[in-house]
C-alpha cells in the first residue's frame, strides 16, 4: 500500500523557482504521469519524491510515512533513469539483482526474484551480458527490471523510453503499461510525450512553469481542459481558439455568426474547439482552406477564420482545395471557452 | 572559370598539408633526436663517446650502465626515489581524488576560483620556495627526510592529480550513482561500488604521473636532501665531476623509467586536457 502526497513543495535553484506550491495525491496502485514541455518542472518533482533533490519547502509522504527527510534508499522507491543508468562495470544479472544484494538477500533469494523479472521483460538470455553488449532497448528492459527487482511500493520513471526508436517506443510502451499493471505498484511516470501519456495514464497531471495545471483522467484532459495551456499543449494538432464577443444572455458573436455560450460571462472569451470536432454544413463559420495535407486515414485542412488560423480534421474522400471556402460547424455539445484574462475554463 | 578559382585552392591546401607535415617531422625531431644521441652514447665505450664522427648505430657496449649497477649510493638513491614517489603517489591521490570528485559533482561558492588556483600553485617557481621551505622544514624537523620531500613532490603533483580526477568523474554519469543511491547505497557505498571500480584505470593513470612528477623532480630534491637524496640529486651532484660517457649514461637512466610511465597512461592526460582519447 503506497498512495503518495505531496504536500504544499515548492523548489527553488537560487533566484529560479522551478516548482510552485504543489499539492497531489496518488493513490495507491494509480499510474501517474508527469506531463509538460521541457523546464516545467516535472523531473524536478519527481527527483524530490525520489530524494534525489531536496524540496526548498513542503513535504512528502510515501504510504503514510513522512520520507521528505529520508535518504532516497530509505523511501522504498525504484527509479528508472533517461539514459538507463545501467551499471558498465556488472553483468545485466548482477545489475538486475544490484539492490537485492544490497538488501543482503541471500543467493538463492537474489537468483529467484533476477529471474523472474527477466522473463517478465523477455532477457532472460542477457543475463550474462554487460551493459556494452546490449542494444537500447535491452539497456532499457534491464534498466526497468532491476526497479521491478526490487518490487518497491513506488515505482519512478523519468522519460524512460524517450532514447528509443520510434517502433522500440511504441512496443516498450504496451509492454511497460502490461507489467506495471500487474506489479501493482504505484507508478510516477514523467514524459513529454503526450500520446505516451494518454495511453499509458490513469491520470495525467499537466505541468507548465512550476505548477500542476490539471490533474484528470486522460479523456477529462482531453475533453475538459482546465486551462488554455493544457488545451493547447494536449491534441495534435492541438485545439482551435477563436475570439468570441458577448451578444448578450448566452449568445456570442464569432468570426460573424452567433454561437449559443456561457451565460455568466460579459467579457469577451475563447471559444475552443478540437479539430475533429468541427463538420462540414450547410451553417456555421465561413472558412478559406490555405493548407491541405492528406494524411491518409484523413484530412488536415488549414483554414482562416475571419483572419484566425484554425485547423480541421476532415473525410479524407472530400475533394479541398486551397482557396475553397468552407462552412464548419463546431460539434456544440464538443465547446469548450477559455476567458483569455485568466486563462481559465468557463463553464 | 571553376578551374582558375579551383587551382589556387588545392595549392593552397597542399601547401597547408606540407606545412602541416613539416611541423609534426620537426616537433618530433625535437623530442626524439636528443633521446636517440642519449641512448646510442649510453651503450657505446668511452672512447665512443668522445670521439668525432659518431656512429648512428649503437655499438651495445653496456659498460657505462654496468659502472652505474655498482656506483657507490646508487642503489640507495634509487631506493630514496622510489620510496618518495610511491609516497607522493599515495598522497597526491588522497589529497587530489576527493577535490576532483568535489569538483565535478557539487556546486559551491568559488568553484571556478578553486579550479584556477589549483593551477596557480604551479605558477610559483620552486627555488623561490625553495629557501623558506628548507628554514621552515629544518625547524620542524622534516629537513633531509623521506616524507619532507615527499610532501613537496604531493604539493607539485596535486594539480595534475586533480584535474585528472576530476575530467574522470566527470566522464561517469551521475545518473550511475543516483541510480546506486536508489538502489540501496549510502553516498559512500555507491562510490566504492559503482564510481569506483569504473575510474580505478584512470586513478591508476593518475598515480603513476605523481610518480613520474616525483621521480623527474631534482630541484627541490637537491635543496631539501643531503643524506637521502634522491636518483636526480645524486646524479645531479656526481655527475657534475663525471666524464662524458657517464653523463650520458645517467641520463639515460632517469629518463628511461619516466618515459614509460608516461608511455602507459598518455590517454588520461590527454583526457586532462579535455583533449578526446584517439
Amino acid at each position: 500500500m503506497a498512495e503518495i502526497q505531496i504536500k504544499n513543495v515548492a523548489k527553488t535553484f537560487g533566484a529560479y523557482q522551478a516548482l510552485h506550491d504543489i499539492n497531489l495525491t496518488i493513490a495507491d496502485q494509480e499510474f501517474m504521469v508527469l506531463l509538460g514541455a521541457s523546464g516545467c518542472g516535472k523531473t524536478t518533482l519527481l527527483r524530490i519524491i525520489a530524494g534525489l533533490e531536496t524540496a526548498t519547502t513542503g513535504e512528502v509522504w510515501i504510504g503514510g510515512r513522512r520520507v521528505d527527510h529520508l535518504a532516497p534508499k530509505d523511501r522504498g522507491i525504484a527509479m528508472v533513469f533517461q539514459n538507463y543508468a545501467v551499471f558498465p562495470h556488472l553483468t545485466v544479472f548482477e545489475n538486475i539483482g544490484f539492490g537485492l544484494r544490497m538488501a543482503k538477500m541471500p543467493n538463492a533469494e537474489v537468483t529467484r526474484r533476477v529471474e523472474r523479472v527477466a522473463s517478465l521483460m523477455h532477457i532472460e538470455q542477457l543475463l550474462k551480458r554487460y551493459s556494452g553488449e546490449l542494444s537500447g532497448g535491452q539497456r532499457q528492459r534491464v534498466a526497468v527490471a532491476r526497479a521491478l527487482a526490487m518490487e518497491p511500493d513506488v515505482i519512478l520513471m523519468d522519460e524512460p523510453l524517450s532514447n528509443l526508436d520510434a517502433l522500440l517506443r511504441l512496443e516498450m510502451r504496451a509492454e511497460l503499461k502490461g507489467v506495471l499493471a500487474e506489479s501493482k505498484t504505484t507508478a510516477i511516470y514523467v514524459t513529454h510525450d503526450q500520446v505516451e501519456a494518454m495511453s499509458l495514464a490513469d491520470r495525467i497531471s499537466v505541468m507548465h512553469q512550476g505548477k500542476i495545471v490539471q490533474a484528470a483522467s486522460p479523456i477529462e484532459v482531453y475533453r475538459n481542459p482546465a486551462a488554455h495551456f493544457v488545451a493547447s499543449f494536449i491534441g495534435n494538432p492541438p485545439m482551435n481558439f477563436l475570439r468570441a464577443e458577448p451578444a448578450g444572455s448566452g449568445k456570442w458573436k464569432v468570426a460573424g455568426e452567433t454561437v449559443d455560450g456561457p451565460v455568466s460571462a460579459a467579457t469577451p472569451l475563447q471559444l475552443a474547439i478540437r479539430p475533429e470536432d468541427m463538420r462540414l454544413a450547410d451553417d456555421g463559420l465561413k472558412a478559406r482552406v490555405k493548407l491541405v495535407e492528406p494524411l491518409g486515414a484523413h484530412l488536415l485542412v488549414t483554414c482562416d477564420v475571419d483572419g484566425t488560423m484554425i485547423r480541421a480534421v476532415l473525410d479524407s474522400d472530400l475533394t479541398v482545395k486551397v482557396g475553397d471556402v468552407l462552412t464548419l460547424a463546431p460539434q456544440p455539445d464538443r465547446v469548450r471557452w477559455f476567458d483569455p484574462q485568466s486563462t481559465l475554463a468557463v463553464a | 572559370m571553376t578551374a582558375a578559382t579551383d587551382a589556387p585552392q588545392i595549392d593552397a591546401r597542399r601547401s597547408g598539408r606540407w606545412l602541416y607535415i613539416a611541423s609534426v617531422v620537426l616537433l618530433c625531431a625535437w623530442v626524439l633526436v636528443p633521446l636517440y644521441f642519449l641512448f646510442i652514447n649510453t651503450l657505446s665505450s668511452p672512447e665512443t663517446v668522445n670521439s668525432f664522427p659518431k656512429g648512428f648505430v649503437p655499438e651495445f657496449d653496456f659498460g657505462s650502465l654496468r659502472f652505474f649497477a655498482g656506483f657507490q649510493g646508487m642503489i640507495d638513491a634509487l631506493y630514496n626515489s622510489v620510496l618518495v614517489a610511491v609516497l607522493t603517489m599515495i598522497m597526491s591521490i588522497l589529497i587530489g581524488a576527493p577535490a576532483g570528485y568535489a569538483l565535478s559533482r557539487f556546486d559551491f561558492r568559488g568553484k571556478e576560483l578553486f579550479r584556477m588556483l589549483i593551477l596557480l600553485t604551479r605558477a610559483f617557481p620552486l627555488p623561490l620556495l625553495a629557501l623558506p621551505l628548507a628554514v621552515l622544514f629544518i625547524r620542524v624537523g622534516l629537513d633531509d627526510t623521506v616524507f619532507g620531500l615527499a610532501l613537496v613532490h604531493t604539493t607539485l603533483a596535486i594539480p595534475f592529480a586533480v584535474l585528472i580526477t576530476f575530467s574522470l568523474f566527470s566522464g561517469i554519469p551521475i545518473e550511475l550513482e543516483e541510480a546506486a543511491w536508489t538502489l540501496g547505497c549510502t553516498r559512500l557505498g555507491a562510490f566504492t561500488k559503482v564510481v569506483l571500480p569504473l575510474i580505478l584505470p584512470g586513478i591508476t593513470a593518475s598515480a603513476i604521473f605523481a610518480f613520474v612528477i616525483s621521480w623527474n623532480e631534482v630541484f627541490a630534491a637537491a635543496v631539501l636532501t643531503i643524506e637521502n637524496r634522491t636518483l636526480p640529486a645524486f646524479l645531479l651532484q656526481s655527475l657534475a665531476e663525471s666524464p662524458l660517457h657517464l653523463k650520458f649514461a645517467g641520463g639515460f637512466i632517469l629518463v628511461v623509467p619516466a618515459l614509460i610511465f608516461i608511455f602507459a597512461v598518455r590517454k588520461y592526460l590527454f583526457a586532462m586536457w579535455g583533449i578526446a582519447n584517439r
